[in-house]
């Protein structure tokens, strides 16, 4: 089984915690001790983004996250490494890359594929790659037991789910909002709604992010899904953390989060 | 030459194209297709376009034989198809009625825009004032200085312009924010798209409206010299002139299609924006394509002096025609573009904009090779009122 599905199974009723920060992000040295930070304050998954040069789909916290990253020069290549670094004190907290597709495809999918496989990677989601377009890139990702993770959207009709349902492992992850990254106002009883709704179709755990700024909106969320995805919230903190503090003031947000998901 | 009928039903030109995009514009994507093969054999829709495009836009657009820039260039005769003399003064508002049209068949009351030169968003700020639509255009904050006075006309005929700070700030920056502005107002929003780029179904859509372009120098060629011209040339910026001239004219033998891409300081300095020439496939803003791009797969910042062409990537039916060899793509570089500019000031009497400039610095270059009797058709995509700031920025004048 890998790390994803383990993760998964041995949640016994918990609900999953995974925070998401950019690779790279305020600087490549303290990427590995962040994420350390992550699962000591509660984390279950954890999701690396990629920075890319035209986040389209990214609000302003993260298009800075991504532009303070690529000042640095961060590459896909780097993130890989900073996984392989990260999985020789950790094996067990799965770790999903999560950016654009440019550039896997610069790196090609297959090259792309058995090397995140030998970092340590244990999925993939690519934000602007919809399965239609995914057919030789899922085939890539299947064959060195990565898991592609797709977005559900608020506008996805009932009728896609099963096109998304026959790439996607791992998990999947309903956007709780029309908008980009960092975007407010979330309706939990449409999340709920529309999270039933996606049960019927794909039978893989479902998270739900977009939105999530507090312990309490994520208990809202937890209450009607199986994991929780906070982004925005902790890049932004990591954008006024002082310098070197970056982990210490993730740790301790995600620890409240972690406790009120539990409590 | 091939039937030629692309892009399939997945908006696929050979490799290229497609639709990239973030799931929640998925299902907008998949309704724009629907309603637009809906109208686009309708007899109706069709009616009021071109009554649009003869009543308000001013077409057909005439074609010019350029006989003192063809002698002064010593050989071929270069012909202009006036797509500067349009409303607006480009050929952008043959596209952003189209749509504008289909946005308000599908009950959409805001439109958005991006827009380099300016050209765009003025023809979508012209069409929204025309049909009682809230307008709101992005800009990279690089452009929103480089064409001060599109801007302004912007603002005249009712339109919010969002200057846009991020990455290059120009073109792409531009396109980006729009994409994230529709991801949020999907449901109320119609995103007008200026060039023959993007996810399916837009690079099909804006080369449909637009190729009124070569449909008429078709007709008009024939009327004027008897037959169809030797090569067409056109500038790729995104791709919308150049294909909505090409279309047209790929069944047609005997007819060579050029276009003409930003060479910026040279392609030798990697400082331009060809990525035709000098680029490689890739994916971005929707589709796959020819693209600017580092071993990493960023994105290049481009350079040109054209705000229009300042784009790092282009129209997926160009990076097909190219594969297969019916198309050809060369490169300008500014100094060229800026020495056909003032030419066809001092020749001809006309203003051609700074993207226009760099076709017809290659048809100067492509007609000493060819003889008298041979004839290039240039498309003249638009004046160069919007540019005077920028050329007499370049000569060291403040006006
Ligand atoms: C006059 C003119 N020509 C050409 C272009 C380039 O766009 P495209 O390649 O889509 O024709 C622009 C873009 O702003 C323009 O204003």
């Amino acid at each position: 089984m890998n790390r994803i599905d383990r993760c998964f199974a041995e949640l016994a009723g918990r609900k999953a915690l995974i925070p998401f920060i950019t690779a790279g992000d305020p600087e490549p040295g303290q990427t590995v001790a962040m994420m350390h930070a992550l699962v000591a304050g509660g984390a279950n998954v954890i999701e690396l983004g990629v920075p890319f040069s035209d986040p389209m789909a990214d609000g302003p916290v993260i298009q800075r996250a991504s532009e303070r990253a690529l000042a640095h020069g961060v590459g896909l290549r780097d993130v890989l490494a900073m996984v392989a670094q990260f999985r020789a004190d950790d094996d067990a907290t799965p770790v999903v890359l999560m950016g654009y597709l440019n550039p896997v495809e610069a790196m090609g999918y297959a090259e792309f594929a058995k090397a995140a496989r030998a970092a340590g990677v244990d999925g993939l989601l690519t934000v602007d790659c919809p399965p239609e377009e995914a057919e030789a890139l899922s085939l890539a990702l299947h064959a060195e037991q990565l898991a592609p993770i797709y977005l559900i959207a608020p506008t996805t009709p009932a009728e896609r789910l099963s096109g998304i349902a026959r790439h996607a492992r791992g998990y999947v992850y309903y956007v709780s909002l029309k908008g980009v990254t960092g975007a407010a106002n979330l309706d939990v009883t449409e999340v709920a709604r529309r999270v039933a709704e996606i049960r019927q179709h794909i039978q893989l755990p479902i998270g739900v992010g977009f939105g999530i700024r507090d312990g309490q909106t994520a208990r809202q969320v937890a209450d009607v899904s199986d994991a929780v995805v906070i982004g925005s919230r902790l890049v932004q903190a990591v954008e006024a953390a002082a310098p070197g503090e970056a982990a210490a003031t993730l740790q301790t947000l995600l620890r409240d989060i972690r406790a009120a998901l539990d409590a | 030459m091939h039937p030629y009928d692309l892009p399939d039903a997945q908006g696929h030109f050979g490799r290229y194209g497609g639709v990239y995009v973030a799931e929640t514009l998925m299902s907008a994507l998949d309704e724009l297709t629907r309603e637009y093969a809906r109208y686009k054999n309708d007899p109706e829709f069709l009616a009021e376009y071109q009554n649009e495009l003869k009543h308000y836009v001013g077409r057909p657009s005439p074609i010019y034989h350029a006989r003192r820039l063809s002698e002064a260039c010593g050989g071929a005769q270069i012909y202009l198809k006036r797509e500067d003399l349009n409303h607006t003064g480009a050929h952008k508002i043959n596209n952003a009625i189209g749509q504008a049209l289909l946005a308000k068949r599908m009950g959409k009351k805001r439109v958005i825009a991006e827009t380099g030169a300016g050209q765009h968003g003025v023809a979508t700020a012209t069409v929204a004032a025309r049909y009682g639509m809230e307008c709101v255009v992005y800009m990279g904050a690089e452009d929103v200085k480089r064409q001060a006075p599109n801007v302004f006309r912007m603002k005249l005929l009712g339109a919010t312009v969002v200057p846009v700070e991020s990455g290059s700030k120009t073109l792409k920056d531009a396109l980006n924010e729009a994409m994230r502005d529709w991801v949020t107002n999907v449901d109320s929003t119609f995103y007008i798209l200026g060039t023959a780029a993007g996810p399916h179904p837009y690079p099909m859509l804006v080369r449909d409206f637009v190729s009124v372009i070569g449909e008429e120098s078709k007709v008009q060629m024939p009327e004027m010299i008897g037959r169809q011209p030797d090569a067409v040339v056109a500038c790729v910026g995104g791709g919308s002139n150049a294909i909505g001239m090409f279309h047209p004219y790929i069944p047609v033998e005997g007819v060579r299609l050029i276009g003409v891409e930003a060479g910026g300081d040279g392609l030798e300095t990697g400082r331009h924006a060809a990525p035709l020439s000098a680029g490689r496939p890739g994916v971005l803003h929707g589709a796959r394509s020819y693209l600017m791009q580092d071993a990493n797969g960023q994105i290049i910042e481009t350079h040109s002096v054209s705000a229009g062409l300042d784009y790092p990537g282009v129209g997926p039916e160009h990076s097909y025609l190219k594969d297969i060899g019916r198309a050809e793509y060369v490169a300008v570089t500014d100094a060229e573009a800026l020495t056909a500019f003032h030419d066809l000031c001092r020749y001809e009497g006309i203003i051609p904009a700074l993207e226009s400039s760099h076709a017809l610095a290659y048809a100067a270059k492509l007609a000493p090779t060819l003889g008298k009797d041979q004839v290039i058709l240039v498309n003249l995509s638009g004046r160069g009122d919007k540019d005077i700031n920028t050329v007499a920025g370049l000569a060291g004048i403040t006006l």
